[in-house]
This record gives structure tokens, sequence and C-alpha cells, in this order.
């Protein structure tokens, strides 16, 4: 009997890191989000949202967590205006899935004290100017871009190397960076030719690009952003590989994608969940990482030789462990 | 070409019509709303709620016309000219980006008197300037606007890419090395006046409307712009009359250009109060949307871009209660503007019926459009 | 950087490369100067563009129907008639004014396009691109068979498509009365010509081809749909036709012109060309198609032989 209600008691203890936080609500726990693209984008929009949907499973489906998105809110007058929308409908949690929204996710926050709002990719959660109610976040996606960059060195055969770019700034930019670091590491050889298409949805424009990669003798491609899918097609064709970043990119070209470092931002979630259980409404920020787990590597069904994957497993440990440093920014 | 001062009937057919076509194209896109499995009342009652549930909402409506009335304004210049602007998306980032790299730079060494109007008057230049390359070009090279102001569209996204993740780009994402591609913040001096707080109605409404009666009254009442429709009609008659084509064509475009400028920098000033990517997106095309809605005349922009702002508010508001896709709105848009055109020809039967003792207007040979036939002359 | 590239083997394959980028956008020009020359500004290609490259995808992928990218093409060229037919409804018969209902036109399609793609595919819909078709004995000729004959289907077509258009519109009948009612309808009309079904026909005929230069976009140059995928080419397509002072040989050349300017920006970036010893910003080298477009046509001679004296006026048997 007394073993039963010690089992009980445990029981109740591991529950209550999720389970006490809808305790403490009457219904359950309101999340909307707001991002730029869409939730089926193989990148940025839907690796978050693929996470709140984790966290609503474990946390027991929609009874227990509720999630309202507005997606393809490219223009932030309408993204602000559907911010300020969820906070008035009274939603626990807003999240603004883009460093563009920040503007006006600082206008609107002072007015909802209740609310909490979140945002990324960011580092200021708004304590100097006096908010409390905001989480930031962002993920360190030059450690990805540095393993994903190590295993395309070792990969590549021609020795030159593709980087198929959106614009040149925010997680993009990190993980471009940490790409060729990653590939000078493990194959000094090998050249990386990167490209920009100034534009984070024009496909096409993804699939020149990858063209000319091609053309320019690469036969191992990475990229960022919704405007990758086309040059994946393409490298499929070609028979060459891709390194995938943001969101699981394997499942739609299994042999093709080679690995895909994926923002898992659970952990995120699930923390912002529980700092708002025990009353505190922001200015936390986060920052994914290989070492807090953020980062995931998701792999395909690419055969890929036991060196590389050793490699790429001494890598992330040697950042992990802080012994490799990769840098941010590069002198151009 | 008499002016006809009072308002007639024709006048209320051509009222009148629009709003029939916006009925009929509302009950085709509930059509398209069942196929996707939703009540259309359901819907468009979320889209009323939205629009006007609440005094928020109602000013957030108007703030959303703001910049919708600015640009029909100066696309109404443009088309009465004769001369198809494409390029109010660009001419509207040239002077947003000019009114912010101003006021940035202007920031704390002008009182607000004076930044704010001149803040303004910079994004107007920016965006008269933008228009006034094919404006230029079609007067001295007859290179068609169409094909120039495309192109100056897609130069101009560009160019605002590159100055906010260069030259202009907040010193704060270089420090915390995210160099996400946005200007510093306006500074407070510079920010139009909030009306209602939290709704982001802006004393920019004042400004538009302002601007349309200055339209109107330039295009109805003054040499100017009675030259400027002229040339509208007819190309060739008017240059029988002594009229500088290449000049009032360029003018059109500078001036159209120019409001779609001053519509940037309201925006930037009255709303986001810094430039960053994915500001004011697919203004351009609402723009004319709205202008040929009001019939191509700056005060019927008023009510027009009401609707329109009401339209875009609502639908958002549609997405996320019913998870409708926002490319529902789209196709709704389109089916508006079709309707409109289309209803046009009924319109103009009736007006030329009453007008058919009149003598009718030479026919231009030249390739302008046409201008708007509905209106009673 | 260390490419090992030989200036004439980068040259080749920018040359390849821009006959591919250019196919939409010629499928898109050939349509609308036919439309144009018969009197309509038919400014909704971007639409009827997004609905035949959403169309086409949906033919032949596996997430869709599964059938051949070639019933694909055909499917996005009927869709396009369709989209045409409407466009013809409502700028000929119903006379509506062209600028503003090709902008009507480009938003309907944008929306339904989106919509289709919500609703039938709701996520990344891909397909396998037409493949390389090797033509024996010319693929194999060095440059000239590199530059030209290693390319898919739909690109030996836009290009064969060129001559085939100036041969109708020049030595038929039909491109007879095209031209015609595109320059005095009037005259056409007293001639016993139809004018409003010379017009209908040549922009049904426009919406075909922008349909298949959607297709041309989807399963010929990506292998991929996404909402707005076209992102303004259906308005350069039309550009292209001013560009081309009507002449389908001139517009090619225009497409031609820009595919190869957007080329070698690509490969600017690739190279690392600098200035002095700073990369020139990508947005910068970006700009150089749109530039030279506009400039190519300020210092070329300008050519309005061509020009339809009635552009955009609908016609009115009896007016005035």
């Amino acid at each position: 009997m007394k073993r039963k209600v010690l089992l009980f008691a445990l029981l109740a203890l591991s529950l209550m890191g999720l389970g006490g936080l809808v305790s403490a609500q009457d219904g359950p726990v309101r999340v909307a989000i707001v991002m730029p693209s869409t939730i089926t984008d193989l990148s940025w929009s839907q690796a978050i949202y693929s996470g709140l949907v984790e966290v609503q499973t474990e946390m027991g489906g929609e009874s227990a967590l509720e999630i309202a998105y507005t997606e393809n809110m490219f223009d932030v007058t309408a993204a602000a205006q559907a911010l300020r929308d969820y906070a008035e409908d009274g939603y626990d949690i807003v999240i603004a899935h883009g460093t563009q929204y920040g503007t006006s996710l600082f206008e609107l926050a002072p007015d909802y004290p209740e609310t909490s709002f979140a945002w990324g990719t960011a580092t200021d959660t708004g304590m100097e100017a006096g908010l409390t109610n905001i989480f930031a976040y962002e993920a360190a996606a030059e450690e990805g871009g540095y393993i994903n960059g190590v295993m395309a060195g070792l990969l590549t055969e021609s020795n030159v190397i593709g980087v198929v770019g959106p614009v040149k700034a925010g997680d993009a930019l990190l993980y471009i960076n940490g790409f060729i670091q990653g590939v000078a590491a493990s194959n000094p050889e090998a050249t990386v030719n990167v490209t920009y298409a100034d534009s984070f949805s024009d496909v096409a424009k993804g699939t020149e690009a990858a063209q000319t990669h091609i053309a320019a003798g690469a036969d191992v491609l990475t990229g960022s952003s919704q405007m990758v899918v086309g040059a994946i097609e393409l490298i499929q064709t070609e028979g060459g590989y891709w390194f995938g970043t943001q969101s699981d990119q394997s499942a739609q070209w299994p042999t093709t994608v080679v690995a895909s470092q994926v923002y898992d931002w659970t952990a995120v979630i699930e923390d912002i969940l529980a700092q708002r259980a025990s009353g505190v409404n922001g200015g936390v920020a986060y920052n994914l990482t290989l070492e807090n787990g953020g980062l995931k590597f998701a792999f395909g069904d690419v055969v890929i030789s036991p060196e590389l994957l050793i490699a790429a497993g001494e890598a992330a440990k040697g950042i992990e462990a802080g012994e490799i440093v990769v840098q941010t920014e590069l002198p151009e | 070409m008499r002016i006809q001062k009072r308002i007639s009937g024709g006048d209320f057919t051509a009222a009148l019509a629009p709003i029939i076509a916006v009925i009929l194209a509302l009950a085709l896109a509930g059509v398209l709303l069942l196929i996707l499995g939703k009540n259309p009342l359901e819907a468009y009652a979320s889209m009323i709620e939205g629009a006007f549930g609440s005094d928020t909402r109602i000013f957030n409506t108007i703030s959303r016309a703001v910049p919708l009335m600015l640009v029909a304004i100066g696309i109404c210049i443009a088309f009465r000219g004769g001369v198809i602007n494409i390029g109010a998306e660009g001419q509207l980032f040239v002077g947003a980006v000019s009114a912010t790299a101003f006021a940035v730079a202007a920031g704390e060494n002008l009182t607000p008197w004076l930044l704010v109007p001149l803040t303004l008057l910079v994004g107007f230049l920016g965006g008269a300037l933008w228009g006034s390359v094919p404006g230029y070009l079609k007067a001295r090279f007859d290179v068609n606007e169409i094909l120039s102001t495309v192109m100056m569209n897609e130069i101009a996204i560009r160019l605002v890419l590159f100055l906010l993740g260069g030259p202009m780009i907040d010193p704060k994402e270089v420090a915390q090395g995210t160099l996400i591609h946005q200007s510093a913040a306006l500074p407070e001096a510079s920010w139009l006046a909030r009306l209602s707080p939290p709704s982001r109605l802006h004393t920019g409404i004042f400004i538009a409307i302002i601007a349309a009666v200055i339209v109107y009254i330039l295009l109805w009442r003054t040499p100017l712009g009675y030259r400027i429709r002229a040339v509208g009609q007819s190309r060739a008659a008017s240059l029988y009359a002594g009229i500088s084509v290449p000049t009032y064509l360029t003018l059109a475009l500078i001036l159209s250009g120019g409001l779609a400028g001053l519509a940037g920098a309201v925006e930037v000033t009255g709303v986001t109060h810094r430039m960053v990517e994915g500001f004011a997106v697919g203004y351009g095309f609402s723009g004319i949307v709205v202008a040929l809605f009001g019939r191509l005349h700056p005060i019927g922009a008023i009510p027009s871009a009401f609707l329109f702002g009401a339209l875009l508010t609502g639908a958002e508001r549609m997405q996320r209660d019913l998870q409708v896709p926002s490319a529902t709105i789209t196709a709704l848009q389109g089916l508006v503007v079709l309707f409109v055109v289309s209803s046009d020809v009924w319109v103009r039967r009736r007006a030329a019926r009453r007008a058919s003792q009149k003598v009718s207007e030479p026919i231009s040979a030249d390739s302008s459009i046409q201008p708007i036939i509905s209106e009673a002359k | 950087m260390n490419n090992d590239l030989t200036l004439a083997q980068i040259l080749i394959s920018a040359f390849a490369l821009t006959l591919g980028a250019a196919t939409p956008y010629l499928y898109a020009s050939i349509g609308e100067i036919f439309s144009q020359r018969s009197g309509v500004l038919n400014l909704g290609v971007e639409g009827t563009m997004l609905m035949g490259a959403f169309v086409a995808i949906f033919f032949a992928s596996d997430k869709g129907l599964q059938i051949d990218p070639a019933i694909g093409f055909l499917a996005a060229m009927i869709v396009g008639g369709l989209m045409g037919l409407l466009s013809a409804v409502i700028n000929v018969t119903l006379k509506a004014e062209q600028g503003i209902s090709g902008i009507g036109m480009t938003l309907f399609g944008l929306g339904m396009s989106s919509l289709l793609f919500k609703m039938l595919a709701d996520g990344v819909i891909t397909a396998t691109v037409f493949p390389k078709l090797n033509i024996r004995g010319l693929s194999d000729l060095p440059v000239v068979g590199e530059i030209f004959f290693q390319q898919n289907a739909l690109v030996y077509v836009a290009f064969a498509l060129v001559p085939i258009s100036v041969w109708i519109l020049n030595k038929t009948t039909w491109g007879l009365q095209i031209r015609a009612v595109g320059q005095n309808p009037k005259a056409a009309d007293a001639m016993g010509v139809n004018v409003n079904r010379v017009r209908y026909s040549t922009v049904i005929l426009g919406g075909v081809f922008a349909g298949a230069a959607g297709a041309a976009l989807s399963i010929g140059l990506t292998g991929v749909f996404q909402e707005n995928m076209t992102a303004g080419r259906g308005f350069i397509a039309v550009a292209l036709v001013y560009f081309g002072g009507w002449s389908p040989w001139r517009a090619m050349l225009g497409a031609l012109l820009f595919s190869a300017a957007n080329n070698l920006q690509i490969w600017a970036q690739i190279l690392d060309v600098r200035i002095g010893n700073s990369p020139i910003p990508s947005n910068l080298l970006g700009m150089i198609p749109y530039i030279l477009t506009i400039l190519a046509l300020v210092f070329a001679r300008q050519r309005h032989s061509l020009e339809p004296a009635a552009l955009t006026k609908p016609f009115e048997r009896g007016e005035n």
C-alpha cells in the first residue's frame, strides 16, 4: 500500500513539469503564432510549428495546449495586426516568428502585460526598455552549419561545393558562415561557392542558382529557407547531395539529403510554458545549440561512410565541449 | 471635355456598379468557401467582426486604408494622364527608404514641427524621383511605361535590400551579428501622432484625405491638371492643341510616384517606425485596385480605400478564425476587379445613351490607354 | 576562390542555362504578342502562368495525379486557354479597361493557384522535370551541341514557336486578320473579318501559351510549385513584348538577353568578382538584368512599325 502511494507520488511529481501548468489554468494554455511562410515550408516556419505540435502531443492534445497560427504574413503591418488580435483575444503566449516583427512586438507588449510574447531570431527581450513579458529566441545555426560543412567537405568528389543562399542575414548567414568553416576544416582543398538570391521564397531563383553551381562543378549543395526546394529537386535529378537546415528535409528527398540540421524548438516552448506557470512572463533569451540539444541532426537514406559520421560526431563533440569555436562572422 | 459640376444620374449608376460587383464577387467567393468546407456566412461574419468589431478594429481598418488611399490617388493621376503605372510598389519602397534615411540622419537636430513635414516631403520626392525615370524614358525615348515600371519595381526591391543590409542597417543588428535587413528606428520626433492608442490610427489619415482633395483640385481646377487629363484623353489631340505631351506624361508619372512615395513615408512614420524587409508588400497592386474602385477619381479613392482596408483586415481575421487560406482573399480581390471592370460596359452604355446627342470625342491613334469612359462628360 | 574553369567553359554553360531560363518568358511573350497584335493588352499573364504552373505539376507529381509530365503540360495549356477565354470575355465582349482587368486576372490566378495548392497539395509538391533530350548527332557537337542541344523538350518547343509564330503572323490568312484587327478594326470589319472572333482566338491562344509558360517553370525548370512562384515573371514577359517591338524574334532576343544577364550575375557571385578588394553585394548584381533591359531599349533604335494601332481599344461596330 505504501509503495503504491509512493509510486503515485513519483508519477505525480514527474508529471508536475507539464501537468502543473495545465492545472494552474481553467482551460488549455493558448498559444498563437504568426509566421512569414507556411507550416509546410520544410524550413523556417515548419520547424517551430512541428515543435509546437510535439509539445501539444506530449501535454495531451488540444485540451491541454491550443495552437492557433497565421501563416504567409510576409507583410509586417499585417503581421502586427495579427499579433495584436491574438493578444486581444486572450492568448496566453503569442509568438512572432520573424525578426522583422520585432518593432511591432515591442510596441504591442506593454499593452498586454499578462500575455507572454516570444520572438526570434533575436536576443533582445526588451528588458532594457523596461519590458518584462517578452521572450527571445535564436539558433546557433553556425554550429550545425559547421558539421554539415565537415561532412560536405569529405563527401565532395569534385572539390566544389555550392551554397544557395536566400538573403545575406540572420540564421541563413550564420549557417552559411559555419558551413564554410566546416568545409575548410575537413577538406582545405575544396572550394565553397556562395550565391544569394535575395529572396526567401523565389524557388525558380534557387533552381537557377543551383544549376549554375552545378555547372561550376559542384556535386554537393546546401542552402537555407523555403526557396531551396527547387535546388534540392535539381541536385536529386543530377545525382548529387544536399545538406539541409532548419527542418528535416530528408523526408522529402531521402536519397539526396544526407543530413539536415533541425531546429528543435520544443525545449524552448516547454520552458516558456514552465516560466509562465511559475509567474515569469518574459525576459528570458534562448539559443538553440548542439550542447543544449536544441540543434539536432536528421539523416536520410543516403549511405554514408563511417569516417563521415565519425568526423561529424567529433566536430559535434568539439563544438559542445567548446574546443571548436565556430565564428559567426567571416572576413570578406 | 466640359466639366460637369453637379452629380448626375449617370454618376449614381457608376457608383452603384462597383457595389453590385462586390456583392457578386462575394457571392462567388462564398461558393469557393463552400467548396473549402467553410460556412460562407460564418466567414463573412468573421470578416465584418475583424474589420468593424470594436473601436480599435475600426481604427485599424482606417489606418490600413491610409497607404492604399495615397497610392490610389497617385494611380488616379497616372491613369488620368494616360500612363499605366505598375510601379507604385517600387515608388513606395523608395519613398519609405528615403524618408527613413532622412529622419534617422536628421533625427535629433530638428523639432518635430519641421522634422515630420520634411520627412514626408523627402518620401514624396523619393517616390517622385523613382516615378520620374519611367516618365522621362517614356517622354524622351518612348520606352513603354509598363516595361520600365515593372523593371523599376525589381530594381527598387534590390536597392532597398541593399540599403537595409548595408549603408542603412540598424547598428544594433551589426552589434548583435544577426544582420537582419532593417534600418535603425526612426526618432520619435518624426513619428506621426497616434489618434487613439492602442489602435494604430495616426494623423496620416488626414494627410491622405487632404492629398485627395488637393489632387482633385489639381486635376479638375487647374490648367496643369487639365493638360494632364487632355494628354490622357488623346495624345494626338493634345499635340494638336499645342500641349507638350512628353512634359505632361512625365509629370503624371512623377506626381503618381510622389504620392506612392508619400504613402511609404506615411506608413514608416505612422506605423512601422523603421524600414524593414517585408514592409508594405503588395500595396502597389492593391492601390491600383482601390483606384479603379474609386472610379479613378481621387475623392472616390477615399471610400474605396476604406472598403479595401476593411477587406484586408477582415480577411486576416477570417483566416485566423476559420483557418481560411489567405489566398481566398487574393482570389476575391481579383474577382472584385474583374466584376468591376466588366460592369463598366453597362455603365458606359447608359452614359452613351444620355450623351448620344453630344459630339463624340475624337479617337486617338496612339497607344494610350483608354481614359475612363464611364465618367459623365 | 579557386574555380578552375576556363572562360570558354563558363560561357558555354552560361549560354546553355540561359536557354532554359528564357523558356518560360518565351512562351508567355509569344502568347502575349498574338494577343497584342490583335489589339488586346493582356496584363493577366502572371495569373495564368501560376495556374498553369500548378496544374502541370499536379498532373505530373506523385502527390497529385501521377500522370506523365507531357499530360501535365497539356493540362496547363488547357487551363491557360480557359483563363484566356475568361480574359477574352472580359476584355473583348465586356470591353473592360484592359490594363486593369489584367491586374484582376493576376490577383485571381494568384489566389486560385495558391488555394488549389493548399487544398490539393498542402506542402512541398515535387515532380520530375522534363528530362534533357539529346538529339543524336547534334548533342555531341562541341560548343554548339552543349549550348543548344542538351535541353529539355519544352525548350526546343519554345524556340521552335518563334519562327512558327512569325510565319503565322505574316504568311497566313489568320495572321493577316490578326494584324488587320489590331491595326484598324473598323476596316477589317468592313472587309468582313469578325473582329471579336479573331480577338477571342488570339487572347485564348495567349492564355494557352501563358499556361505553357507556367508549366515550363514548374515541370520544365524547377520541379516544384510554390505559392506565387512566378514572382513577377509574367509581367517581365509582357515587358519583353514591348522590348521586342511586337516581333517574336526580337522578343526572343530580349528574353535571352535578360536571362543571360541574370545567369551572368549568378556567375559573378560564384566567381567572387570583386571591385577593388570588396565583393559586389548580390543585391546590386541582381539589379543588372533589369537595368540592362531598360538601357537596351533606350539605346536600341525604337521600332514601332509593328505596333498595333488599336491596342487596348475595344471594338464596337458602328461606334462613332
